[in-house]
C-alpha cells in the first residue's frame, strides 16, 4: 500500500517543468574525429588496446554496414540521420583506468548525486560501507560515456567467482571468454543497428558467472549520454554458465540538448542448462521537447539465447523516456524445456514514439514463454506493441502465453498492437489476449470524490494498471519506476 | 445555528445539453438527516453530480455554500477535502489498486488538504479492519482490487467503509439501496445510524420509501422535473409509497 503513497508524495517532491536530468558535466573529452571510417574504427581499437582479432571483426561488420539499409517497417518517423555528422568515440580525458574510487574524478562522482541515482548507489560509488545484511547488495558497473570509470564489488564478486567489468577491459583480461560467446546471439549480420554497434562500440559490460553460482548480488549499470552528438555503442554481454543465476539491472538518463542522440546498444545473453538470467530495464532517456526535439533515437537490440536445458530468460523493461524507442528484447528458446519471459511497461507521452515489443522463438521442445505487456499512451504519442511467437517444425510442446494491454490517456494519441504468430509444429499452444482501453473519466471522478486530485487519480489508476509487471521488477528499482511513470505522466490530462 | 449545506436557486445542465436542475433550492443544517424522493429522470442524481463536481455538468446560475463555502468554485478533491462524500450508486472498478491502499490514499490526501497530520500504515489499517467488523467485509476484500469482482452488496458496503473512515459532515447517498437485499441494506443503514451525530448530515435520494425504515428522515423533500415541489416530516414518505408522484410531477409542469 505504501507504493501507492510513495509515488504520490515523490511526484510532488519532484520538480516537472523541465526535464530533471538536463544538465551537463564539464569533463575535457578525447574525441575520435567526427564520422565513420576504417580509421575512426582503428582509433577506437588502439585505443582500447584491443586485440588483432577484435579489430578484425570491428572492421567486417562496418564493412558489412555500408552494404545494409536502415529498416522501415516500425511505425516511428524522423529525419534521415547522417551517420557521418556523429562523433564515433569520446573519452573522458583526466584519467586513465582508474584502479580504485578514489581515482574517479570528483566532477563525475557530482554528476551521479545530481542524478538523483539511488542513494545506494551513490552509496556505492562513493564507497561508504554498508553494513552487512541491511540492504540487499548491488553492485554497480557505471559507463559514463563511452569508458566506464567506476567498477564497485569487485572483490566480493571475484571470491564468488563472478566476472563483472567493462567489455574493454574483459577483452584484455578475459579474452577468450570474450571471444566464444561475442556476437553468437546478435551476430554482426543481425540488422542495420546492431551491425554499426559491432563496429563502433565504445563499452558495455560484461558479466560471467560460473557454473552453479548464485550471483551474490544484483548487478546494476547506469548509462549517460554526456558528450555532444556522441551516439552511444554500447555493448553487454551476460554469460551463466551450467546452474547459475544472475539479476542485472540496467537504467538510465540523459542530459538535455539540441540536437538528436542515437543511442544503439547490443545486448547479450547466453544461459546453459539450468541457469538464469534477470534483466531488467528502467529507461528514461531524454523524450525531446513539448514538440519532440532533441529526444533521444534508442535503437537497441537485446536478445537473450537459451541455450541450455531448463534454462530461464525473463526481460522486464520501464521504458518512459526517449523520443523514439525501436526495442524487442528477445529469447531464443533453443534448449530442451526453456523458458522466456518479457514483462514490459511502454509509456509515451508529449510527441514520442515507441515501437517496442518482443520475439519469443521457440527452437527445442517443451519450452514455454509468457509476455505481459502494458502500454500507455498519452499527449500525441504512439505507442506499438510489435511482437513474434513462433514455434520451430521441432518445437514439440511449445507453450505461449501473451497478453497485450493498452490504455490510451486523452484524444490525441494511438495505441497500436501487431502480433505476429508463426507454428509450424502442430502441437504448439499459443494464447493471446489484448485489450485497449481509455482512461475513463468516471474512475478519475470517483478518485477526486475520495479527496485525489486529478495527478493523483491518474498516478493511481495507471499504478494499478501496470501492477502484474511491476512486480516482476526487483523492490527498490520497483519503486524508481512507479516514480517514473508518474512524473512522465505529469500533465497528461487537461 | 449557520447551515451545513444551502442551494439557492440553482440551475444546472448537462454540458452542451438538456436542463436538469431547475431552480432548486435546499437547506441542510448539521444533525439533519433530508431525504430526496422523485421519480425517475427527475434529476436526482444530477443533483448529486452537481454537488460534488463531477465534470460534465454546467451550473448556469445560482449558488451553493457549503460550511459557509462557495461549492461551487471548489475541485470535486477540495469538496471532499472540505467533508463531501458521495456515496455511488455505481462505485467504480479501479484494477489493480488494492482497496487498502486505495483507503489509505484517499484518507491520507484529504488530511494533507486539511492541514491534519497524516495517518501511519499501522494505523489506518486498525481503523479500516475495526470498520470492517462492523460492515462485515473480511481482510480478502481489503486486498482485492477496489471493488473488482464485488458483487452489488459488497460494494455498497464498501461505499459505506469509506464513508466511514473518511467521517464526512455531509453525506449523499445515491440510491444506497439499489441492488441490495435485507441484509446488505441493514449493513449499509446501521452504518450510517452509527455516524449519526449533531455534527454530521445527510442527504439520502431514493425513490423508494423501503430505505427510509431504516435510515429514518427528519426531513423529506419530493423532487420533480428539476426542483423540490413538496416538503414534509418522515410520514411522507409513507404518503408518497401509497399514492405515487403522479399529484407532483403534474403540479412540478
Amino acid at each position: 500500500m505504501a507504493a501507492v503513497q510513495d509515488t504520490v508524495e515523490q511526484v510532488r517532491s519532484i520538480d516537472v517543468d523541465q526535464y530533471k536530468y538536463g544538465f551537463e558535466t564539464n569533463i575535457e573529452s578525447e574525441k575520435a574525429p567526427k564520422g565513420l571510417s576504417e580509421e575512426v574504427i582503428r582509433f577506437i581499437s588502439a585505443r582500447k588496446d584491443e586485440p588483432e582479432w577484435m579489430l578484425e571483426w570491428r572492421l567486417d561488420a562496418y564493412r558489412r554496414w555500408l552494404n545494409m539499409a536502415e529498416p522501415t517497417w516500425a511505425r516511428v518517423d524522423f529525419p534521415q540521420i547522417d551517420f557521418q555528422d556523429l562523433y564515433y568515440y569520446a573519452a573522458p580525458k583526466k584519467f586513465k583506468a582508474p584502479k580504485s574510487l578514489d581515482e574517479v574524478d570528483p566532477e563525475i562522482l557530482k554528476t551521479y548525486e545530481k542524478l538523483g541515482i539511488p542513494l545506494r548507489e551513490q552509496e556505492v560509488l562513493a564507497g561508504v560501507e554498508i553494513p552487512e545484511g541491511e540492504r540487499p547488495k548491488i553492485a554497480v558497473d557505471a559507463v559514463f560515456d563511452s569508458v566506464s570509470v567506476a567498477t564497485t564489488f569487485k572483490e566480493e564478486l571475484k571470491a564468488a567467482g563472478v566476472i563483472f567489468m567493462p567489455i574493454s577491459e574483459a577483452l584484455r583480461e578475459h579474452p577468450d571468454l570474450v571471444r566464444q560467446y561475442l556476437g553468437t546471439v546478435v551476430p554482426t549480420t543481425d540488422n542495420y543497428y546492431a551491425t554499426l554497434n559491432s563496429a563502433v562500440f565504445s563499452d558495455g559490460s560484461f558479466v560471467y558467472i560460473p557454473p552453479g553460482v548464485r550471483c551474490p548480488m544484483e548487478l546494476s549499470t547506469y548509462f549517460r549520454i554526456n558528450e555532444k552528438n556522441t551516439g552511444q555503442f554500447e555493448r553487454t554481454l551476460i554469460i551463466a554458465d551450467k546452474g547459475a543465476y544472475v539479476s542485472y539491472l540496467e537504467g538510465c538518463t540523459a542530459p538535455m540538448r539540441d540536437e538528436n542522440q542515437l543511442h544503439a546498444a547490443v545486448v547479450e545473453l547466453v544461459v546453459l542448462d539450468d541457469a538464469e538470467i534477470k534483466y531488467s530495464t528502467v529507461q528514461n532517456w531524454y523524450p525531446g521537447d513539448a514538440e519532440g526535439r532533441g529526444g533521444i533515437y534508442n535503437f537497441v537490440t537485446k536478445r537473450g539465447d537459451c541455450r541450455g536445458r531448463n534454462s530461464k530468460i525473463s526481460w522486464t523493461q520501464v521504458e518512459t523516456g526517449s523520443a523514439i524507442t525501436w526495442k524487442y528484447p528477445s529469447c531464443v528458446l533453443r534448449g530442451e524445456g526453456s523458458s522466456g519471459e518479457f514483462y514490459s511497461i511502454a509509456i509515451s507521452n508529449g510527441r514520442q514514439q515507441v515501437d517496442s515489443g518482443t520475439k519469443m522463438i521457440h527452437l527445442g521442445k517443451n519450452t514455454t514463454s509468457r509476455i505481459i505487456s502494458k502500454g500507455i499512451s498519452a499527449g500525441r504519442s504512439n505507442n506499438t506493441y510489435r511482437g513474434l511467437v513462433s514455434a520451430h517444425r521441432k518445437a514439440t510442446g511449445a507453450r505461449n502465453f501473451t497478453n497485450c494491454d493498452s490504455l490510451l490517456i486523452g484524444e490525441t494519441c494511438g495505441a497500436h498492437t501487431v502480433p505476429y504468430i508463426e507454428a509450424k509444429n502442430p502441437s504448439a499452444q499459443f494464447e493471446h489476449e489484448a485489450t485497449t482501453s481509455k482512461i475513463s473519466e468516471d474512475m478519475l471522478f470517483y478518485c477526486m470524490q475520495r479527496g485525489l486530485s486529478q495527478e493523483d487519480a491518474v498516478a493511481l489508476v495507471v499504478n494499478g494498471f501496470v501492477r502484474d509487471v511491476l512486480q516482476q521488477l526487483p523492490m527498490e528499482f520497483a519503486v524508481e519506476a512507479q516514480k517514473l511513470i508518474s512524473i512522465s505522466l505529469e500533465g497528461s490530462v487537461g | 445555528m449557520a447551515p451545513l449545506l444551502e442551494i439557492r436557486d440553482l440551475h444546472a445542465e448537462i454540458t452542451g445539453g438538456r436542463k436538469i436542475i431547475n431552480g432548486m433550492n435546499l437547506t441542510i443544517n448539521p444533525g439533519e438527516v433530508h431525504a430526496i424522493m422523485g421519480p425517475n429522470g427527475a434529476g436526482k442524481s444530477t443533483l448529486s453530480y452537481v454537488l460534488s463536481g463531477k465534470p460534465g455538468y454546467e451550473v448556469t446560475s445560482g449558488e451553493v455554500l457549503f460550511r459557509g463555502v462557495d461549492l461551487l468554485s471548489l475541485s470535486p478533491d477540495e469538496r471532499a477535502a472540505q467533508g463531501m462524500f458521495l456515496c455511488f450508486q455505481y462505485p467504480l472498478e479501479i484494477p489493480g489498486v488494492s482497496n487498502m491502499a486505495f483507503l489509505h490514499t484517499a484518507a491520507n490526501s484529504q488530511r494533507k488538504q486539511r492541514g491534519e497530520p497524516e495517518l501511519t500504515s499501522p494505523e489506518l489499517v486498525r481503523k479500516v479492519r475495526e470498520l470492517g467488523k462492523q460492515l462485515g467485509i473480511d481482510t480478502d476484500m481489503l486486498k482485492r482490487p477496489v471493488n473488482v469482482g464485488f458483487s452489488g452488496g459488497e460494494k455498497k458496503r464498501n461505499e459505506t467503509l469509506q464513508m466511514m473512515l473518511l467521517e464526512p459532515f455531509l453525506s449523499i447517498l445515491d440510491e444506497a439501496d439499489s441492488g441490495l437485499d435485507i441484509d446488505a441494506l441493514k449493513v449499509v443503514s446501521n452504518g450510517v445510524n452509527a455516524m449519526r451525530s449533531p455534527d454530521r448530515s445527510f442527504l439520502v435520494i431514493t425513490h423508494y420509501q423501503r430505505l427510509l425504515d431504516y435510515i429514518v428522515p427528519d426531513v423529506v423533500h419530493v423532487f420533480a422535473a428539476g426542483r423540490i415541489v413538496h416538503t414534509g416530516g418522515k410520514e411522507l414518505a409513507l404518503e408518497l409509497e401509497a399514492t405515487g408522484y403522479a399529484q407532483y410531477q403534474n403540479e412540478a409542469a
